[in-house]
């Protein structure tokens, strides 16, 4: 076991895990935040993102040990991003009025994709935005509700 | 979770030294994990045999592009978001550009580094190709010092590779010698994206006077490892190319390519349909470079 | 929001609200079965068989493992009846002397720590004597294939046939005369088509909690929570397993990450497992099992073969046809013949059969059971109709619409069981429109122009299609399905019902139909979870019945809520959310309590004959023209869906946006299983059980999907709704094949069609036959003579 510091949706915590154990474990596990998701267990699906120093990863693809020093955001901290004490991120608030979540489950990973891309696009494309969801694999919506929820977050925070 | 990550160990030594010492002290003992997006799979699925393990992610010393007039030299730990926002990545060695586009996902892309691609061995890994079109030089580092080899002669079997187990490759060096050559890239795997290789070429032409002065092809999925289709260069190096000769000196490609080619049957694909694409591409290439 | 002091006068259904569970989904705060934590709770682990068909000679336990401190079932600790019932009991919960496939369950393991079980799983050895298997349908039923299925000795009216789960025979109109039809036809046209497996890659794996109270070693009640459609399924398996009544047997629906048939009866094997081992460790104990095993393990879509003999005039009226329609069940009945039957009476499509036989047939084979997926056995049959469309237009010289056109139902017409089409809809119509806005057209015409000098060969194609909303045939009768609205003490409607929310809506189109039938606004309606303790058998939440069965009977119970309360003197004639509230809270103060409920009651006018698959099929048809685009690449073999038109008449749409969603993911899924998901099976066991090697689409490689509407009315559903869950899933496959063919010349005939496919047909050498594209000679048709027994 290894003490495993970092701060994780503005807040710092310190946990006792194996080195090895993934981080998608140690959130859902060990911090209780289980918006991240198990789908494949092998960072194919993209249910597990989380932001990492600002960066889109698998969270079942990091040892808990990677994590150290980092800063993580997770579905259950992406709403104050936009700002404080906010319910929901406007994001979140296109993503329910264009029906882009259906059984809700790549929904968490899809919202922190879509953040990470739209820090980079503030205006993508519609390349830009199948692009930058590709790895967050939807069964149910056919994708086009998703991409209709990105483009109106886009238009939104960029008047 | 098919493994208990308490059987395993991690350690992550701040410094490229420590990383090379524990290397040394016990060579074998540790294997080393940069981003994790193959270790870490191995890990999930069960299948992951090496128990102790050092992570090379933290180490910056690793992490570098770094442009000298002749030359480009990326640290092993270069990711393939750093390689696809380098611009010099993009104006002189725009296969690799491509080739980090290839790679996984942005999640993947966020994480997975140059080094661990190429140490991986995969033969269907997306970077090699361009690599090898670019004939780049790995330089590999230890507590014995540098070394320096073509990176042609570094994976010498299906994921078999030169490196010895206290070793790491510190970086890469690509020769900026290549302006005026036509590239050509294409993958051929799954699906549009998130997909592995079912075949890939990267390549390279320069032409003076309806001349191929020089060729280089780059293959994925055609061998037990990532490899430069040299036989069916040398069928076209120095030959004319032009409206005239294009049918024979493709005919004449396609036939050295399938004695070169040895593709397999896989979950994947068969190895009929990546041979015969490879040569289809190969066509495509040399399609291209009569209007470039 | 509406004056709660003022008569609604918004109108909710035909408008998008917000779905009712959507902000807890996009907070992360949706609790999913994995997401839950008891008290006590162990884990969970299933041990495999490793091979498709033999007899366990023995079972070891590697002595290295503590297996005193885990808790091991086998089949010799069922209560009740090894059994997984579906519609017969040949599925064992636990096989205890032969395993029929790979991955089928022998033992269970629990354990405190989750991280201990899969080292234990392997730890454990099997031997077994192996037997030989089958694998395909023409293994299956081979005359010298060995028996690997008979029916239990109740279940023998079932089937006679060796290896055979179910058979029909399904004629109709002159089938009697069909020999004298062939013989004075001016075409005969004969095609076989086959469709594969295909993995309903829900995100969220199967997964259940369940908890066991027992007394002096018996069995006192089960509690299962998880993912999955139909609470009462797995009820009514539990009852079974334990020996236990029904009211001792509770299951929760937790919230549910993707479905599409996939959690209609698995949730009975998985269910049941994780109670025995409740039973047994006297802890609640949670499965969930990872992507690797779910896609080995559990129930994909049934592969078919379909054969197709038809009677052409020369003015290519359709004069009678055949089809020989099989399905390969896997290694259990499940729901096979249910699937059988959907996809016998699809077979015939929107179309004017003056004379039909359809004989159909399911067998066993040695791969785990085939069961639910979206469609149910319709994309399979409609896959093979709508191909051989094509094919018919090709020989007969008609366009593929003019075929079409000329054979189409319309109202009045009878549907090959003889039912008549009161609907109002004009498929001749859907049909123009269809064409006209995907520009069809100009577009067949301008690929006819540019494919001769390009490497990329385009193609558009297109498929009519209709799909039943409902069971089939008597099977509303029987489900009885019944649905409760409560009043909160707070004076707001719940609706009870075990019909179940896994992304498709029936929280939020339910909540609408209660909510316009009670005038009051959307927010105000509640919806229960479905908890068996607490709602009614609505029904399962499959075969696109929700909105128009279930949503019949949610709107019944509304207006019976409506009329107590007007009755009690409550409640003014027009009436404001608060009059509604005042009126709500003063029933509540007098009597306590007020619930209310409707129960399904057939429509008069269905009449539905079983034995002779006669009658009305179903209450009500979905119509629908897919039009697909398509880019055949002849350097990579690849086909690509370049764009996609769905137009369908589906009755009063409830929620646009929903509906809409509803048909985009259908036809992703559909485009999936046209050109990209293939199950590879070595020997029963599926090979590439992965996400990253069993190919669906991603957001880079599906085209433009554009959905349209067209809004008839249905006297069975609330406000005219009928049913649309399954329909997309239908027409996606043969629109492309059909528009791969416009492309590249080649009748495809086989879905998936993967690039190693289009291949392998495109270099054919000489040696093995030229490509002949004269479509009255066709090569792939092997039609031997056979034996159905019905």
């Amino acid at each position: 076991m290894t003490q495993i510091t970092f701060t994780i949706n503005k807040e710092k915590k310190t946990v006792e895990a194996p080195p090895m154990k993934r981080l998608l474990d140690v959130l859902r596990e060990d911090l209780h935040l289980t918006g991240a998701k198990e789908g494949c267990g092998e960072g194919e699906c993209g249910s597990c993102s989380v932001l990492l120093n600002g960066e889109l990863v698998n969270s079942c693809l990091i040892p808990a040990l990677q994590a150290e020093g980092a800063t993580i955001t997770t579905i259950e901290g992406i709403a104050p991003l936009a700002a404080p004490d906010q319910k929901l991120h406007p994001i979140q608030q296109c993503f329910l009025e264009k029906g882009g979540a259906q059984c809700g489950i790549c929904t968490p990973g899809m919202i922190l994709a879509t953040h990470h891309l739209l820090e980079k696009y503030p205006q993508p494309t519609l390349l830009q935005i199948q692009e930058g969801l590709a790895g967050n694999l939807c069964r149910c919506t056919g994708y086009t509700r998703i991409f209709e929820a990105v483009q109106s977050a886009a238009s939104q925070s960029n008047p | 979770m098919r493994s208990n990550a308490s059987h395993y160990d991690l350690i992550a030594p701040a410094t490229l030294d420590a990383v090379l010492e524990i290397l040394a002290a016990e060579p074998g003992h540790y294997t080393p994990i940069a981003g994790g997006t193959e270790i870490m799979v191995a890990l999930g699925a069960g299948r992951l045999a090496q128990k102790n393990l050092v992570s090379i992610n933290q180490i910056k010393e690793l992490r570098f592009i770094e442009t000298t007039p002749s030359q480009l030299i990326i640290g092993s730990g270069t990711t393939f978001t750093d390689i696809r926002n380098s611009a010099i990545i993009q104006s002189d060695f725009p296969l690799l550009t491509q080739a980090a586009s290839w790679t996984g996902s942005i999640a993947n892309q966020n994480r997975g580094t140059l080094g661990g691609n190429i140490v991986n061995g995969s033969p269907a890994a997306d970077s090699p190709p361009a690599l090898l079109a670019y004939e780049a030089t790995l330089t590999l580092i230890s507590t014995r010092g540098t070394r320096q080899m073509p990176y042609a002669d570094f994976h010498l079997g299906y994921k078999k590779t030169a490196l010895a187990p206290d070793e790491l490759i510190q970086s890469i060096t690509l020769k900026r010698i290549f302006t005026g050559y036509i590239p050509y890239a294409r993958k051929v795997g799954t699906r549009n994206a998130q997909a592995i290789s079912k075949v890939a070429i990267a390549a390279l032409a320069l032409i003076q006077d309806d001349t191929l002065e020089d060729i280089r092809i780059g293959a994925a999925s055609l061998r037990d490892r990532p490899s430069r289709l040299t036989a069916t260069e040398r069928t076209l190096r120095g030959q004319t190319i032009t409206q005239d000769t294009i049918v024979t000196l493709i005919s004449q490609a396609r036939a050295t390519l399938t004695t070169e080619a040895h593709p397999i049957d896989d979950i994947r694909s068969t190895a009929k349909y990546r041979a015969a694409v490879a040569a289809n591409l190969l066509e495509e290439f040399l399609h291209s470079l009569m209007n470039p | 929001m509406p004056d709660p002091t003022q008569p609604a006068s918004l109108s909710t259904v035909g408008t998008s609200p917000i779905r009712k569970e959507g902000t807890a989904k996009v907070l992360g705060q949706a609790r999913y079965v994995d997401d839950l934590h008891l008290p006590g709770m162990w884990f969970g682990a299933t041990v495999r068989s490793t091979i498709a068909r033999g007899r366990i000679t023995s079972i070891q336990f590697d002595p290295a493992i503590p297996w005193h401190e885990f808790t091991i079932v086998t089949a010799a600790d069922i209560p009740g009846e090894n059994t997984i019932v579906h519609l017969t009991k040949d599925h064992l919960c636990l096989a205890s002397e032969f395993v029929n496939h790979p991955n089928e369950p022998i033992l269970l393991l629990a354990h405190p720590d989750r991280a201990l079980l899969p080292a234990a799983v392997a730890a454990v050895t099997i031997t077994y004597e192996e037997l030989p298997g089958v694998f395909t349908i023409e293994e299956s039923e081979a005359p010298d294939a060995p028996t690997i299925w008979e029916p239990a000795a109740a279940d023998h009216h079932h089937a006679t046939a060796k290896n055979t789960f179910k058979t029909y025979l399904m004629e109709s109109g002159a089938a009697a005369d069909l020999d004298h039809i062939f013989a004075t036809a001016d075409h005969i046209i004969e095609g076989e088509y086959h469709t594969g497996a295909q993995e309903q890659l829900y995100i969220e794996n199967n997964g259940v909690i369940a908890e066991c109270v027992t007394f002096d070693g018996i069995v006192k009640s089960v509690t299962v929570r998880g993912a999955m459609q139909c609470p009462y399924y797995l009820v009514h398996a539990l009852e079974l397993v334990f020996n236990l009544p029904e009211e001792k047997c509770r299951v929760i629906q937790t919230e549910t990450g993707g479905a599409f048939g996939g959690k209609e009866d698995f949730p009975s094997v998985i269910g049941s497992h994780a109670a025995l081992l409740a039973m047994k460790s006297g802890h609640p104990v949670k499965i969930c099992y990872d992507r690797a095993e779910d896609m080995a393990s559990t129930t994909k879509r049934h592969p078919s073969r379909s054969r197709h003999r038809t009677a052409v005039s020369k003015e290519g009226k359709i004069l009678g046809g055949e089809i020989e329609f099989a399905l390969d069940g896997g290694a259990y009945v499940t729901l096979t013949p249910v699937v059988l039957s959907r996809g016998t009476i699809h077979a015939a499509g929107p179309y004017h059969w003056p004379a039909l036989r359809i004989r159909a047939k399911a067998m066993a084979t040695n791969l785990p059971p085939h069961g639910a997926f979206r469609g149910f056995g319709a994309p399979q049959s409609i896959f093979a109709t709508e191909r051989h469309m094509d094919k018919i237009a090709k020989v007969v010289g008609l366009s593929p619409e003019e075929l079409r056109r000329r054979n189409l139902l319309a109202l009045g017409g009878r549907t090959a069981t003889g039912q008549v089409i009161t609907d109002t809809v004009d498929m001749q119509h859907l049909l123009t429109r269809a064409l006209a806005e995907s520009n069809y057209h100009a577009k067949r015409a301008e690929f006819a122009r540019t494919n001769p000098t390009s490497a990329i060969k385009r193609g558009i194609g297109f498929a009519t299609f209709f799909h039943g909303a409902g069971f089939t045939g008597s099977g509303e009768r029987r489900l009885n399905s019944l649905v409760k609205i409560e009043l909160t003490p707070e004076g707001r409607p719940q609706i009870l019902v075990a019909s179940t929310e896994f992304g498709q809506g029936t929280n939020t189109i339910l909540c609408q139909v209660a909510a316009e039938t009670l005038h009051l606004p959307y927010e105000d309606i509640l919806i229960a979870q479905p908890d068996t303790a607490r709602v009614p058998n609505s029904g399962p939440t499959v075969a696109s019945r929700t909105a128009m069965i279930v949503g019949k009977l949610v709107e019944t119970a509304a207006q019976k809520l409506c009329v107590i309360l007007t009755n009690s003197d409550g409640l003014p004639p027009s009436y404001s959310p608060a009059d509604f509230r005042t009126a709500a809270l003063a029933y509540l103060a007098q009597h306590g309590t007020l619930v209310v409920e409707a129960r399904y009651q057939s429509p008069g006018d269905i009449f539905w004959d079983d034995e002779n698959y006669r009658g009305e099929a179903y209450p009500a048809y979905a119509w629908a023209v897919y039009v697909a685009e398509v880019a055949v690449d002849t350097t990579t073999y690849s086909a690509t869906c370049t764009d996609f038109y769905a137009l369908q008449e589906v009755g009063k749409v409830l929620h646009p946006v929903l509906a809409k969603g509803q048909i985009e993911g259908g036809v992703a899924q559909g485009i999936g299983y046209a050109l990209y998901e293939k199950c590879v099976w070595q020997k029963g066991h599926m090979a590439n059980n992965q996400m990253t090697n069993y190919i669906m689409p991603t957001s880079a490689d599906l085209p433009p999907i554009h959905v349209a509407f067209e809004e008839i009315p249905s006297i069975h559903g609330p406000f005219g709704a009928k049913g649309i869950g399954e329909l997309p899933m239908d027409g996606p496959a043969p629109a492309i094949l059909n528009a791969i063919e416009e492309a590249t010349g080649i009748a495809f005939t086989e879905i998936p069609l993967l690039p190693e496919d289009i291949f392998e047909r495109m270099t054919r050498t000489p040696d093995a036959g030229t490509e002949d594209l004269n479509p009255t000679i066709d090569r792939d048709t092997r039609v031997e003579p056979e034996v159905v027994t019905s």
